[in-house]
């Protein structure tokens, strides 16, 4: 497994990164330019361990909002694909909307939300309206992957609509499931970013967005980046889990989870 | 060669159609009209061409198509009127879940049937015992070569006893000493559980070496063209392959096919 080429693997993009953080610095010093316009890569860590008290606490904020938020993408996108799967009137009369509602950008959507809705409410709705298109359209993908086959096995033994829906479509959807889910996990990210710099334009909020648009009001550039990092952090955590998550629920059987020299 | 010589006005059909067609929402006509008799613990194939709607056939006594026109019967005995639990069905592909391991799959039959046995895990065990993968209950699908995957197709099949065995050209996809070893051991079973089996195949070899009735399909529209009986005494084995009378059947149900094959480019 561990072979030379994983280890290159591994360790060029770390070496591109840190080369590029030298380069920065030095550019930073070279040219004397000031924090306001550019924070050297050293400030930015300075700045994010002094304010670490304000930042992990928005932090937490834009975590639990995009929890949230990909939560209700997660169980919405999968409740309706089954429900569209279920009923074909239901698919032809809904499905449109939930088009119109994932090409309509987000950032013109959020606005609104925010005239009509709680603050807290429209963060999450925010999060869930950019989330849970995907999510709906790969379950409803994996639901309609069946087997045809295996399909007819079912028929055969006279398996009910639940009986077909919980052993068949569910377990053969699952990858593309899981696949939504990863996709849906940095999106609702996107979606709690996009809502809480729209409510942060109105002066409100408490999440690392809203940390962002106020430090950009007061010029605190350093701070800026050091919300931005923790964001960035925290959507490779995210992507991390979830694929984690899919390879533990498909290592056993499928073939996106197999190792090479099976 | 008249059907009545074959199978006769026989009380003991498992399966009977009658004037049996399917025709295609494009109208395309796929089959018939079909007439066939099917005696109990009987092992007929249907010989055909590709797309000569033996699969059809085969779907439509299964249940899992209806006729355009004319009526498919299953003899009724016993108490259970037609149903899932008399017939087992073989796929050309081995069709398993792939998440589901060896014995949860052969569980499937008895998980979907309303009244759940009470015998299932002795059933399971004798049915993977049957095909020869007692060992193998836990393995997933993908740890299991091409033939062991049809033998837990088989295994499936053969969980809920059924009086019927549909086979689809199960063993197309293998290797010839694959193919021959699940043919012996197919005829064995066949022999010790006294199953009805129609079997499907484009093979002339292994359908005279499995059938006791050979039955020739013609092109789209399929239709019975010939009907052979293999008089040849069972058990057969692997002698059997190499003998005089094996391949005499096998000349004569070949020069039958060929009128099928006539005008299909490529054939």
């Amino acid at each position: 497994m561990k072979s030379p080429q994983d280890l290159v693997r591994f360790l060029l993009p770390l070496a591109v990164f840190a080369a590029g953080l030298v380069l920065w610095e030095a550019v930073v010093r070279a040219y004397g330019i000031q924090p306001y316009v550019l924070p050297s890569p050293l400030l930015v860590l300075k700045t994010l361990v002094a304010d670490w008290p304000v930042l992990s606490q928005s932090l937490g904020v834009t975590l639990l909002t995009t929890l949230e938020g990909f939560v209700a993408a997660a169980v919405g996108g999968v409740v309706l694909a089954l429900l569209f799967n279920q009923s074909k009137w239901l698919e032809y009369s809904l499905f449109p909307y939930a088009v119109v509602l994932q090409v309509t950008p987000v950032i013109a959507i959020a606005p609104l939300l925010l005239i009509y809705l709680q603050q807290q409410t429209a963060v999450i709705v925010c999060a869930w309206i950019v989330a849970f298109f995907p999510v709906l359209s790969n379950t409803t993908l994996g639901l309609n992957s069946v087997d045809r086959n295996l399909a007819g096995l079912f028929q055969l033994y006279g398996a009910s609509r639940l009986q077909t829906l919980l052993l068949l479509k569910l377990p053969a959807a699952l990858p593309y499931i899981l696949g939504g889910l990863r996709i849906a996990g940095g999106l609702s990210l996107i979606g709690a970013v996009v809502a809480e710099i729209a409510a942060g334009s109105a002066g409100a909020g408490s999440g690392l967005a809203f940390r962002i648009a106020e430090s950009g009001y007061r010029l605190n550039i350093p701070r800026m980046f050091a919300a931005l990092l923790l964001l960035s952090l925290a959507g490779i955590v995210i992507y991390g889990v979830l694929a984690l998550v899919s390879h533990l629920l498909l290592r056993r059987w499928h073939e996106s989870a197999l190792g090479k020299d099976n | 060669m008249a059907e009545s010589a074959l199978s006769g006005p026989d009380a003991g059909w498992a399966v009977r159609l009658r004037g049996v067609t399917k025709t295609y929402d494009s109208g395309v006509m796929a089959l018939g009209p079909l007439d066939l008799d099917v005696r109990h613990g009987e092992f007929v194939s249907l010989l055909g061409p590709s797309g000569c709607g033996k699969s059809t056939a085969l779907r439509l006594i299964a249940g899992l198509a209806t006729p355009s026109a004319g009526t498919v019967e299953l003899a009724h005995h016993g108490v259970e009127p037609r149903g899932s639990h008399r017939i087992g069905f073989v796929f050309q592909e081995p069709t398993l879940m792939p998440w589901a391991n060896v014995r949860d799959n052969v569980r499937l039959p008895l998980k979907l049937a309303r009244a759940p046995a009470t015998d299932a895990e002795a059933r399971i065990e004798a049915a993977l015992d049957q095909v020869g993968l007692a060992e193998f209950a836990a393995a997933y699908p993908r740890e299991l070569s091409g033939g062991m995957k049809m033998r837990v197709s088989l295994a499936r099949a053969l969980v809920t006893d059924p009086d019927i065995l549909l086979m689809d050209e199960p063993f197309a996809a293998l290797d010839e000493i694959t193919r021959f070893r699940l043919n012996n051991d197919l005829l064995s079973l066949w022999r010790n559980l006294h199953k009805t089996v129609i079997f499907v195949t484009h093979s002339v070899f292994e359908s005279v070496y499995l059938s006791q009735r050979v039955i020739v399909m013609t092109a789209r529209p399929g239709r019975i063209g010939a009907e052979f009986r293999i008089t040849s005494p069972e058990p057969r084995s692997e002698e059997f392959r190499t003998s005089a009378e094996y391949a005499a059947f096998c000349r004569e149900v070949s020069a039958a096919l060929a009128p099928s094959y006539a005008g299909q480019v490529g054939a």
